[in-house]
């Protein structure tokens, strides 16, 4: 699960961690009263960011600087409402509804440290670099020398002796070493106390005045971990899901919306994984990614219909089951239930295989529904792109 | 032979009250494992399936001398269970879970490093040596025995993989479901150095996926033997060549992250080191038998 920059920086403030003065604001009047707030020196400065979930916001014309209240209300009425297009949206772009005015600094050096899971190690990393402030992926191809890194022992968590190593990578010392030691230690009680998947902190700033700030903050929540950080669920911020995707979640459904013109359905992840993979191998494309679980029900299977077809590209639907703990008579049944509720418009190709495959197949094809059967997954693949291209 | 459980293999069940440990105990029970008893903390004297229950998995291993567990406790109680099948010594533990918080498999994973035990899973089909011992949730009746081992790190796909060696003729000695949580317990290439130990696999289906490095790890491996003259054919497939990079596709594990793990990436990898790799999800099977029948097992195509 995805938040806010303003709702990380709260978090990283909590346990510590130097973030800017600042706040976040619905309207450009509350964006003046917030800038108001916020302490300011001889030549006051003011950042007011657009708040999406996506990345790249800068390069997006997404963070705008103000030098006056009045520049502050300018810059807050250009970003609120207007729809951001980054290299992480969709081509539309995501609709700004939050901004976040914080303290100006002047910036001395722009680095980047991150905290995340190394998955063949089994625990967590921190990664940096001295080249902060641009896309860290850029630096680990390029210039693989420029990134550092320090994986944690679970059982003694970061020692001083990894500070140190970094340090010396990034180039800190005196003060700023200090500083950076006990930010790593802070960043990782962050992690393992929110149960967090990913701290991203770029750029990290030494200031003219020396010293370090998150200039800018990334976390993410491991979604399996939600029951147990209520505090955390309350943050999610819908506006920022798809609509579909959120409607999936309801019925335990797990979807990505894609862009091409068949709809699938299928219980597994990996199955539906390869169900999209052999419908582009057959030359057409997948409109979703769609795993109904291991114990959908009839309801689910519903949903999952109703999913699809909300989908104005689809032209085709293939269903793929491939019965373990799925009945495929119950999936049949769904089917059945779902297509004479939901005024069924386009062609069906079902693929049913493993437990109960015979009792579903008698159940689709008593239902007299223009539903088309495949014995198996190339069959099946072949028949719905040629549903779709009849369509057309 | 097979590896890790075959027909004397002593199982017991944790969570086996509930409803999914009901479920599968007794669908295993009907396939011929070896099922001994299970665990349900305050149900300890009680009998469930006509088996002894326990309160503690250490009563469960002293009483039955059970040498596997199979886990199906709700995700925020599952890091504990895996744990504590370890502390009971039990050698192979598998845990079908889905939803454990990936901090508790962190530590989960620390634990047991200095341990014997082996975990399979979480997030998985399980284990099964078919007509010996079925440890999990996969249809029994897909298996034939045979020569090939399977390894996945999908539930569905594995069924896929399976019954498609058994439409061929091939069978499987062992399918290994290893889970598709980015910490877990036995990878590819654990999984791999058995079967190359085993003399029965001769040859090896691996079901891959976007996210993580298992995959070039494994390949590594296999290349390794090769060059040492121990090759053994093994046929791959990497699912989600259409998942866009950056969204995790169901599995916790199964996300593309712009570092070398797109399912196209590990593909061109996989050929880089001569190993086949099937293009479609529908020839796993054909691509198998295909590979088992050249001399050297080497993608020449």
């Amino acid at each position: 699960m995805n938040i806010h920059e303003y709702q990380a920086k709260n978090i990283l403030s909590g346990f510590g961690i130097p973030v800017l003065e600042g706040g976040v604001a619905y309207t450009s009047d509350e964006a003046v009263q917030v800038a108001k707030q916020i302490s300011q020196q001889a030549n006051p400065l003011w950042v007011v960011k657009a708040q999406i979930h996506a990345g790249g916001r800068g390069k997006a014309g997404g963070v705008l600087l103000a030098r006056t209240l009045d520049e502050v209300k300018k810059a807050a009425d250009k970003l609120l409402h207007k729809r951001l297009i980054t290299h992480q949206t969709d081509p539309r772009g995501q609709e700004v509804k939050r901004i976040y005015i914080a303290q100006g600094c002047d910036i001395e050096r722009e680095l980047y440290l991150s905290l995340v899971l190394d998955r063949s190690l089994g625990c967590l990393t921190f990664i940096a670099s001295a080249s902060g402030g641009i896309d860290i992926e850029e630096v680990a191809k390029n210039h693989p020398e420029k990134i550092f890194k320090v994986a944690i022992d679970p059982i003694v968590g970061v020692q001083d002796y990894q500070a140190r190593k970094l340090c010396f990578a990034l180039n800190l010392e005196g003060k700023i070493a200090k500083q950076f030691h006990l930010f790593m230690k802070n960043l990782y009680d962050v992690y393992i106390d929110t149960d967090a998947s990913l701290i991203e902190i770029n750029p990290l700033a030494i200031t003219k005045e020396g010293d370090l700030t998150a200039l800018d903050a990334k976390v993410s929540f491991d979604p399996n971990a939600l029951f147990r950080h209520p505090q955390i669920e309350v943050l999610r911020d819908e506006d920022e899901e798809d609509p579909a995707e959120r409607e999936a979640k309801k019925y335990d459904l797990s979807y990505v919306k894609l862009d091409g013109n068949i709809g699938c359905m299928v219980n597994g992840a990996g199955l539906a994984m390869a169900t999209m993979d052999i419908i582009q191998l057959y030359g057409a494309k997948p409109a979703n990614f769609l795993d109904v679980g291991g114990g959908a029900d009839q309801d689910k299977v519903k949903a999952a219909f109703k999913l699809i077809l909300a989908d104005p590209n689809v032209e085709a639907i293939l269903i793929n089951i491939f019965g373990g703990i799925m009945r495929c008579d119950i999936i049949a049944e769904g089917i059945v239930a779902a297509a004479k509720e939901t005024n069924l418009c386009v062609p069906i190709v079902v693929r049913l295989q493993g437990t109960n495959k015979e009792l579903g197949k008698e159940i689709l094809s008593s239902s007299h529904l223009p539903i088309i059967a495949a014995d198996n997954l190339e069959e099946a693949a072949i028949k719905v792109v040629k549903a779709a291209n009849e369509v057309l | 032979m097979a590896i890790l459980i075959d027909s004397k293999t002593k199982v017991i069940c944790q969570g086996f009250t509930g409803k999914q440990g009901t479920f599968h105990s007794e669908q295993a029970i009907a396939y011929g494992t070896k099922m001994v008893g299970g665990v349900t903390p305050g149900k300890g004297g009680t009998m469930h399936l006509g088996l002894p229950v326990f309160n503690t998995a250490e009563e469960a291993v002293q009483a039955t001398g059970a040498t596997a567990s199979v886990i199906y406790v709700p995700a925020s109680y599952a890091a504990d269970a895996i744990l504590e099948a370890a502390d009971a010594g039990i050698e192979l533990v598998v845990c079908i879970t889905e939803g454990i918080p990936i901090l508790d498999m962190v530590k989960v994973k620390r634990a047991l490093c200095e341990r014997k035990t082996h975990l399979i899973g979480p997030n998985c089909p399980g284990i099964i040596t078919p007509n010996q011992c079925k440890i999990g949730i996969m249809p029994g009746s897909i298996h034939t025995p045979g020569s090939i081992g399977i390894i996945s790190r999908s539930g569905t796909l594995t069924y896929e993989a399976v019954h498609q060696t058994t439409c061929v003729g091939l069978g499987q000695t062992t399918c290994v479901g290893i889970g598709g949580d980015p910490v877990k317990g036995l990878n590819f290439v654990e999984v791999l150095k058995l079967f190359w130990e085993d003399s029965d696999t001769k040859g090896i289906l691996m079901i891959g996926e976007i996210g993580g490095q298992d995959e070039q790890e494994a390949a590594e491996f296999i290349d390794h033997q090769r060059k040492k003259g121990r090759a053994k054919p093994v046929t791959t497939f990497i699912a989600g060549v259409t998942a866009p990079p950056g969204r995790r596709m169901g599995h916790a594990g199964a996300i593309a992250s712009g570092l070398g793990d797109s399912a196209l990436e590990k593909i061109e990898l996989m050929k880089s080191y001569g190993i086949a790799v099937s293009k479609s999800p529908a020839l796993l099977g054909k691509t198998m038998l295909e590979v088992m029948q050249r001399k050297d097992g080497h993608d020449t195509a």
